[in-house]
């Protein structure tokens, strides 16, 4: 099971408390997520299921690398980070 | 006087403004630090809808159903998947077309006998349909798959967008629809079939043998008269065109006071001849003519313009978005927003004009409620 939490940027606008979940990949993680709190989806998703581009994610220490499929690797203890990608000031 | 309600959508939230007897209030800021693209009320049912740009988390609306004392978010339009092989170039600036929204530019409650339906234009370019008050959206398919579509750019933003839909009173289904750039288009069944409706109008930022063709013009903003639905006006980006054919056909109002350039544009509710602009220097610049902030009004059906001044500042750079200038049901009552956050009101039909605030912040759209 991995621990999804999201950063303060993301709480300000949406109910998205810290949870436990289950998944294998950052795709799964996220369906699963997403399947207890629906509405958080469209704010780290766009409408083909990619990262938003002002978003990043985080697994343990290392930005995932496929932002499209979301298949990077998440194992059983992994912690799944989701922050507002800095760009600009 | 009895009291008036509107919606202020702004960079930094979204006010309610209520005008009575003993003047103006302005309420705290729902969505506060949020972008709020668009606010609007539907009079079959009280609903409120808000649409919010957040920028790096998308797009997002919400209602009210206790007149905004409380929201809750509901479904925004989403794209479909563009199928496998399918490549769109935006022809403006060469780039792949997304089917992503990136801004729910306008919500419009549906006919009063369709309760429930929503309507909502959004950039890049689709209209989405709710029957169930934006619980869930669907895109109109047909207009979107329309050959036409792959000539359209953006006007102001990467890719076009639909900012006008315009309800005609006559029956359900029945509307039409404003793109910048991607000229103006009208459905009679309700989505099913869609056909031009930007004929008359003139692009002056293409070559000249393009200047005439409907399925990219720029109208910024259109507007219907609600007694006599065939009378549309629109403020172009090359100019003001109306039409009395529910957008058959357009003619162009050369000489309108100061400019014949800019955004927002009002009819009378009652009186097709009747409509307000708000003019600004050609569209390199974006503000009024030598500084003075005017509204001009006409009441013969544009052969000739009022200028009105009173109340407005002496000198002033201020820009009045396509959706910060609304009219109310009386046709008497006007707001205008701007992007210096100043908001103006008249009782009077722009003869006179009242400063509400000149402290808010930029204001991306009024409606009165």
């Amino acid at each position: 099971m991995a621990r999804v939490a999201f950063a303060k940027a993301f709480r300000r606008h949406v109910d998205c408390p810290d949870a436990t979940v289950a998944g294998a990949t950052v795709g799964d993680v996220f369906e699963a997520y997403f399947d207890e709190y629906p509405i958080v989806r469209g704010y780290v998703l766009d409408d083909a299921g990619a990262v938003r581009r002002h978003v990043a994610v985080f697994v343990n220490d290392d930005l995932v690398a496929d932002r499209t499929a979301l298949t990077d690797p998440v194992g059983d203890d992994d912690r799944v980070h989701v922050f507002q990608a800095l760009s600009g000031g | 006087m009895p009291s008036t309600t509107a919606l202020i959508g702004t960079r930094k939230g979204l006010f309610t403004l209520t005008v009575d007897g003993d003047g103006f209030d302005l309420s705290p800021p729902a969505f506060a630090g949020v972008k709020v693209t668009n606010a609007v009320r539907d009079p079959r049912d009280g609903a409120l809808y808000a649409s919010l740009d957040h920028g790096h988390f998308g797009v997002h609306l919400h209602r009210s159903d206790d007149g905004g004392a409380t929201w809750v978010e509901i479904a925004a339009p989403e794209y479909p998947a563009k199928p496998a092989g399918v490549s769109e170039i935006n022809p403006m600036s060469q780039r792949e077309v997304e089917w992503s929204t990136q801004l729910a530019w306008i919500i419009e409650p549906g006919h009063p006998d369709e309760p429930g339906v929503l309507w909502c234009g959004t950039i890049p370019g689709g209209v989405f349909r709710s029957d169930d008050r934006g619980d869930s959206w669907s895109l109109v398919d047909a207009l979107w798959q329309m050959p036409a579509r792959l000539k359209w750019f953006g006007g102001g933003y990467d890719d076009a967008g639909v900012h006008s839909i315009s309800i005609d009173p006559r029956g359900p289904g029945r509307l039409v629809v404003g793109v910048s750039c991607g000229g103006a288009w009208r459905t009679d069944d309700g989505g099913a079939s869609w056909t031009v409706a930007a004929r008359g109008m003139r692009a002056d930022f293409v070559p000249a043998e393009l200047a005439g063709d409907p399925d990219t013009q720029d109208p910024h903003r259109i507007v219907r008269c609600a007694a006599a639905p065939d009378r549309l006006w629109t403020q172009h980006h090359c100019g003001i065109f109306r039409s009395v054919d529910n957008g058959d056909s357009w003619t162009e109002i050369a000489e309108a006071g100061p400019s014949t350039f800019g955004f927002a544009v009002a009819v009378h509710p009652d009186d097709p001849d009747t409509a307000w602009f708000v003019p600004g220097v050609s569209d390199e610049v974006r503000m009024p003519v030598d500084g003075k902030l005017v509204v001009t009004r006409t009441r013969d059906g544009g052969q000739t313009f009022d200028v009105l001044s009173n109340g407005l500042p002496d000198v002033a750079y201020d820009l009045i978005y396509r959706h910060a200038f609304d009219i109310d049901a009386t046709g008497d009552q006007l707001l205008m927003g701007s992007t210096t956050g100043n908001l103006w009101w008249t009782g009077n039909q722009g003869d006179e004009w009242h400063e509400v605030s000149n402290t808010l912040p930029p204001i991306a759209s009024v409606r009165f409620v």
